[in-house]
């Protein structure tokens, strides 16, 4: 209790303890709750879904045992899949779009104020409206199909978001051994990295833990069969237009970013670089990105988070039913409040929940390690 | 201070004095096109019961999609709206009624001798155990299939009677370069479509057992439903799942497609919104095979247990189920009254002839509005469908059904 002797730590603990209680409140006891939910019987029984003091049972984690193996759960499971194409696509795409805007505005091209300002327009928007617009545009007839006509090309036919077509297809009973070399490649490539830097320790530690993975997937992983049968899963093509309206969005958000960024590089390294001799190219390639890393790690927690979260904007452009456009917190809607399924919604929130954390957790704790050690 | 003392107990004076004073909250998804039938209801309660604010909470969202949701965390938190709009049928009971939320009506019904008004197949629909626990307002009908009779008489087509008929028909106009002689719409339109094709290719009795859990989805009987309605989707258009049931609807109007299976709001969208007189401008029979079955959907309000103006929400039903409510109601709305004893002059030519098979006709309830099968089944079907159009395996489709039907016990 040697820290209440300080007076102004003191202050600073009850200025702060009503945003504490309510905070933990509001959002960790909510969690737990929802987790405990997640591992009860609510909605099985509809006597007891919606009754004033519903009984419900503890069942362990069977709704997850469902969600993963059940026979009328694929469609979970596809969600999962879209969730996954949707964030690697929507990160990527707005990273590049979003680079490429503001190293062609960091040149300081007459007028750029204006275009900065028309970049970062749409992220002022709401997802719903963008949702809006985007629907409008995509619908089968109208927006983007007929742009061909104005130079004279027939209408196109493609059926933005509502295309039943699936590429990349991948069996579900696959998934744990393609998971496992994936993660297996990036722990050899983090090895390689360690033993060029002479990290030696860590080096070793990656080659084990790839080695084991390796051996797992290999023996045991390849018999690893979640359904009795194959069940595909792929890419669903009517992601594309959500891809689209989503990168419209945010890529002005990662111009900003990364601008600021390139801003921040001192002119002297340019200078320098290009009295070494270096060409263009290899000025970005060997000084400015590797300098813009920070700033793509951040924007891709930022961006990451946001798609797997996302909702709204697949609400406003395609709704809540079109399974083509189904991602997991729309899925967790209609699981819970249409099908009055509460516990089976409350895992799928909890699965979100631990994705959103994967993302997460490790960038906040480099954050504040680092600053720490400031 | 000593006003507001004054006006407090002026305030409890005042309504000690008037019994029937105070507020009424009705909660329902009655924004668009059905606001004003809905305000006109509102109003005939305020003539009756001047000393009552009605406070119209409503929910926009077509059927209610939204409205639900709201209403489901209301009633979890303990805060029931005095009355409340609900499908009549398995959406109340299997949600509310079982989970002892609702009042009983059977006694507001034997006690305004309601129990005559409304068909006996209606009132079974909406009793659990032999009790009745909503009040319906109005009847929609679902398997009817929409047309141009003077497009039908150019083509040289007469409408389908059975899927066997339609599906020729279907061949014939598209050898006449009509490519999609099926106007279709999005995800919930396409379910629309499957309960018209099951009610005719099983029967109004087999179609029935579905959902008393004597018909089992895997029987090789609604295999062949899912095979059939596979084949009557190759006549539809492809773009379907972009368009909302209007534009399929305009698309029969504008003679791309000859003909569109929707409810019988279809009729209100094209006689008020595109002024088309009924029988010349649209024409419409029963969806094929379904002739003598009424396939039924209702709105209907019920009164939820503990609420806190009960008085008035009970007098609020008791305008909903009277004929002259009915007949307020209906016209606006663009359906039919649940009782026998409409008067027919307040309705269109459209509407009449819906009467008249409403008081003859054998009566079915629909599943994707809500009167047959529980929520939990209902809106799962749509994944059911899912897995029948991404493989159009009608075995897959029939094992899912099976298998959500087990785990929502339905028909238990």
């Amino acid at each position: 209790m040697r820290w209440l002797k300080n007076r102004d730590t003191l202050y600073g603990f009850l200025v702060i303890l009503p945003s504490l209680v309510l905070l933990g409140i509001f959002v960790y006891v909510f969690i737990f709750q929802t987790f405990y939910t997640s591992l009860t019987d609510w909605g099985r029984d509809p006597a007891q879904a919606l009754a004033l003091d519903p009984q419900l049972r503890f069942i362990g984690l069977d709704n997850y045992r469902e969600l993963f193996t059940g026979f009328v759960d694929v469609r979970f499971r596809q969600t999962l899949v879209n969730a996954f194409f949707f964030t690697i696509f929507f990160i990527l795409g707005s990273l590049l779009v979003g680079l490429g805007l503001a190293m062609v505005l960091d040149r300081s091209p007459r007028g750029e104020g204006f275009f900065r300002t028309i970049f970062l327009f749409p992220m002022s928007l709401s997802f719903i409206v963008t949702g809006t617009i985007w629907r409008w545009m995509l619908q089968p007839e109208g927006g983007v199909n007929r742009l061909p006509t104005l130079v004279g090309l027939p209408e196109g036919e493609f059926a933005w978001l509502t295309s039943r077509e699936q590429i990349w297809q991948v069996s579900w009973n696959d998934l744990p051994f393609i998971t496992a070399l994936v993660v297996g490649a990036i722990l050899i490539f983090i090895a390689i990295a360690a033993f060029r830097g002479s990290e030696n320790r860590r080096a070793w530690i990656a080659t084990g833990s790839a080695a084991l993975l390796l051996l797992w997937a290999f023996t045991l992983g390849r018999n690893l069969q979640p359904l009795p049968y194959d069940e595909m899963h792929g890419f669903n093509l009517a992601f594309i237009g959500i891809i689209l309206a989503a990168i419209w969005q945010m890529s002005g958000y990662t111009m900003a970013l990364y601008l600021a960024g390139l801003r921040g590089i001192p002119e002297e390294l340019r200078e320098a670089a290009r009295v070494d001799g270096a060409s263009d190219w290899q000025l970005y390639r060997r000084v400015i990105l590797p300098l813009l890393a920070p700033i793509t790690l951040s924007a891709m927690i930022i961006l990451g988070h946001i798609s797997l979260k996302i909702f709204d904007l697949i609400f406003a452009m395609a709704g809540a039913d079109n399974a083509p456009t189904d991602v997991p917190a729309l899925l967790m809607f209609i699981t819970t409040f249409r099908a009055n399924q509460f516990a089976e919604g409350a895992a799928i929130g909890t699965i979100l929940l631990l994705l959103v954390a994967i993302v997460i957790v490790p960038y906040l704790y480099s954050q504040l390690k680092s600053e720490v050690r400031r | 201070m000593r006003k507001f003392f004054l006006a407090l107990v002026a305030a409890a004076l005042g309504s000690l004095a008037l019994a029937q004073s105070g507020r009424l909250e009705i909660f329902s998804w009655w924004a668009g096109d059905e606001g004003p039938a809905l305000e006109a209801l509102i109003n005939l309660y305020k003539q009756r019961h001047p000393n009552v604010t009605v406070e119209n909470a409503t929910v926009t969202g077509g059927a209610g999609v939204n409205a639900r949701a709201v209403l489901k965390t209301r009633m979890l938190g303990g805060d029931p709206p005095d009355s409340f709009q609900i499908h009549a049928g398995q959406a109340l009971i299997s949600t509310w009624v079982v989970a002892d939320r609702m009042e009983d009506l059977t006694p507001l019904f034997t006690q305004e001798g309601w129990m005559n008004r409304f068909p006996r197949g209606l009132l079974d629909m909406i009793s659990y155990r032999g009790r009745i626990y909503s009040v319906p307002v109005n009847i929609h009908r679902s398997n009817v299939m929409w047309f141009v009779p003077s497009r039908l008489r150019e083509w040289g087509v007469q409408p389908p009677r059975t899927w066997a008929e339609f599906l020729t028909v279907c061949r014939t106009l598209q050898g006449r370069g009509l490519e999609a002689p099926l106007a279709l719409g999005e995800n919930w339109t396409q379910q629309h479509l499957w309960e018209s094709v099951a009610l005719g290719v099983l029967g109004a009795a087999d179609y029935a057992n579905l959902w008393n859990g004597r018909l089992r989805f895997n029987d090789p009987k609604v295999i062949e439903v899912w095979n059939t309605f596979g084949r009557v989707l190759d006549c539809a258009n492809r773009d379907a799942a972009g368009l909302s049931w209007q534009h399929a609807v305009d698309r029969v109007l504008e003679g791309r497609a000859a003909f569109n299976i929707m409810g019988d709001w279809a009729a209100g969208y094209m006689t008020t919104t595109k002024r088309l007189r009924p029988g010349e401008g649209f024409g419409w029979a029963p969806s094929p095979g379904t002739a003598g079955v009424f396939m039924m959907l209702s709105d209907s309000f019920g009164l939820p247990k503990g609420v806190k103006n009960r008085a008035n929400a009970v007098n609020w039903l008791r305008l909903l189920g009277s004929r002259e409510g009915q007949d307020t109601f209906n016209p606006l709305k663009g359906s039919i009254p649940a009782r026998t004893d409409g008067d027919p002059a307040r309705y269109n030519a459209y509407l009449q002839s819906a009467m008249r098979d409403w008081r003859t006709n054998r009566i079915v309830g629909s599943l994707v509005h809500g009167a047959v099968a529980p929520e939990a089944f209902q809106s799962q079907f749509g994944t059911v469908l899912e897995i029948f159009l991404s493989a159009r395996n009608a075995q897959a489709a029939g094992n899912a059904a099976q298998a959500i039907a087990t785990q929502v016990r339905l028909g238990q």
